[in-house]
């Protein structure tokens, strides 16, 4: 998996962003400096012609080789109000199925003028290879690849938690259930360490939990109602059982009744605790219903800031060329 | 070594000068609704707006326009996230727009500026006044109202500085400022 590469392939010479590809190899400054221009983006919505002209001219292509709803239409939302041409390939009737490698894909689009690749992808690894392979002057965002990192939704569970709590070296953060399947797991820990987050909990069944959890600097629990207590944010994470090989769970309502989120339960958190999921959420398997309906839910908001914050990164990429301006 | 000017004129003699300019637009028996709306643009035009409005002091508050996202130099000059983003107080449908800018120079500003506005509705009328008219204009963009127009040698910038207080400064390329 790629770690030191990572880093020199998404910067450029002058440490600004040139492809998005995970949270590990940014620092803390690159965090800080999307999420305060991501909140100069929430405005836009606001507005009666929600588009801003930042990508006007530039064409993005949006490769979605695994399904998606959430990412894909709030990353073609977020490239539309920024006033970009868009393309999103649909992976089943691409010419990928009829065996066209994906080095090939990567150098049609090229033909066709692409600026901008967003790509989501079932193996790890794969927004890096794109990266690796576009000509100069071309930027991949990385729209989650297998389960190494899924570094936009990060993003956007960093700003939620901001707009709530602010200060993130008081807060106690615990990510629940399907972490060794889950990309965004491992790109909010990455992201909330860089934040010098207080706490950062991981709380799954021993079945779910990757071998390498406890170097990433988390405090494991396999006792949900020990790892909730006093949290200030909780995180549910969706049960992958597409990505599941093997008996890793007895049943989904085994499932629940260990570790699914009930209103008892998240009573055990702090008072104003707030509870969030990246989508889609089971009903039922890792959240109960009223607790994802409930006054504590951000899970809708997170859509939305998911808009800005994407919005910001490509924004951010374009704009990277800049110097100060001279008036 | 900076030119022509000795002194430079008092910012706050300036931004008298365009209050009594603009207090014609606000005449007493205009019902709030009716009233213009002042918008100033980041950094120094949302200074002198902000000194304008505390003179004349009308029902609508102020508002502010962050222009990078419309900048046609944007993809070489990139975002500054600390400039706080735009906020225009209320509807500008139909409404008079006072826009407001310290510095006019080559219009790009007020070019950007008038595409976000129209992004926000349709005044029925946009008065641009401007503190210091330096020329040297790269599109036909003029304004209505100017508290003082100056020349400046060759490679020279005109800035104001603030907030507290509000200065002019001539700076030369050669002192390599932003």
């Amino acid at each position: 998996m790629p770690t030191m590469s990572a880093k020199n392939l998404q910067l450029d010479e002058n440490g600004k962003l040139q492809h998005f590809l995970s949270i590990e190899g940014l620092d803390q400054q690159i965090i800080t400096e999307i999420l305060d221009t991501a909140e100069s983006f929430t405005s836009v919505a606001d507005r009666v012609i929600k588009k801003v002209p930042i990508l006007r001219g530039k064409t993005v292509a949006n490769l979605f080789f695994e399904p998606s709803t959430r990412t894909r239409s709030t990353f073609e939302l977020a490239e539309q109000r920024l006033s970009a041409d868009i393309l999103s390939l649909n992976v089943d009737t691409s010419a990928t199925t009829k065996g066209e490698s994906l080095l090939d894909t990567i150098h049609n689009l090229e033909a066709m003028q692409i600026d901008m690749f967003v790509i989501r992808h079932k193996d790890s690894g794969s927004a890096h290879f794109f990266a690796q392979h576009v000509r100069p002057g071309v930027s991949v965002l990385n729209a989650g690849d297998g389960q190494h990192e899924h570094p936009t939704q990060a993003m956007l569970d960093l700003y939620t938690i901001r707009h709530h709590k602010q200060d993130f070296t008081r807060l106690k953060i615990a990510i629940v259930g399907d972490i060794m399947h889950s990309r965004v797991a491992r790109s909010q820990i990455h992201a909330l360490n860089l934040l010098n987050t207080a706490e950062v909990r991981v709380i799954a069944p021993k079945t779910l939990l990757p071998v390498d959890t406890e170097s990433l600097g988390v405090q494991l629990f396999d006792d949900l109602e020990r790892g909730l207590q006093d949290v200030d944010v909780v995180i549910m994470l969706r049960l992958q059982k597409e990505r599941m090989s093997g008996a890793l769970l007895p049943s989904e309502k085994e499932y629940f009744n260990q570790f699914g989120l009930t209103q008892e339960r998240l009573d055990r958190a702090s008072p104003d605790a707030i509870v969030m999921h990246p989508g889609p959420a089971n009903r039922g398997v890792e959240i109960e219903s009223s607790v994802m309906d409930g006054n504590q839910s951000v899970i809708l908001q997170q859509v939305g800031f998911g808009i800005s914050v994407r919005m910001a990164i490509m924004s951010m990429i374009v704009g990277r060329s800049g110097l100060q301006a001279n008036e | 070594m900076h030119g022509i000017y000795v002194a430079l004129p008092s910012v706050e003699i300036l931004i008298e000068k365009l209050t009594q300019a603009l207090k014609p637009y606000f005449p007493s028996n205009l019902p709030p609704a009716e009233q213009p709306v002042i918008i100033g643009i980041e950094t120094g035009g949302y200074w002198v707006a902000k000194a304008i409005h505390q003179a004349i002091a009308p029902e609508t508050d102020l508002g502010r326009l962050n222009i990078t996202f419309y900048r046609d130099d944007f993809t070489k000059i990139g975002l500054h996230p600390t400039v706080k983003p735009s906020s225009l107080p209320t509807d500008i449908d139909g409404k008079t727009v006072i826009l407001i800018d310290d510095v006019l120079y080559s219009g790009r500003t007020i070019r950007a500026a008038m595409n976000e506005i129209f992004d926000y509705g349709r005044p029925q009328r946009v008065v641009l006044v401007i503190l210091i008219d330096r020329g040297e204009r790269e599109i036909p963009i003029q304004a209505d109202i100017v508290a003082e127009t100056i020349q400046l040698e060759p490679g020279n910038h005109i800035k104001l500085d603030g907030p507290q207080p509000l200065k002019l400064t001539i700076k030369s390329n050669a002192d390599n400022v932003s």
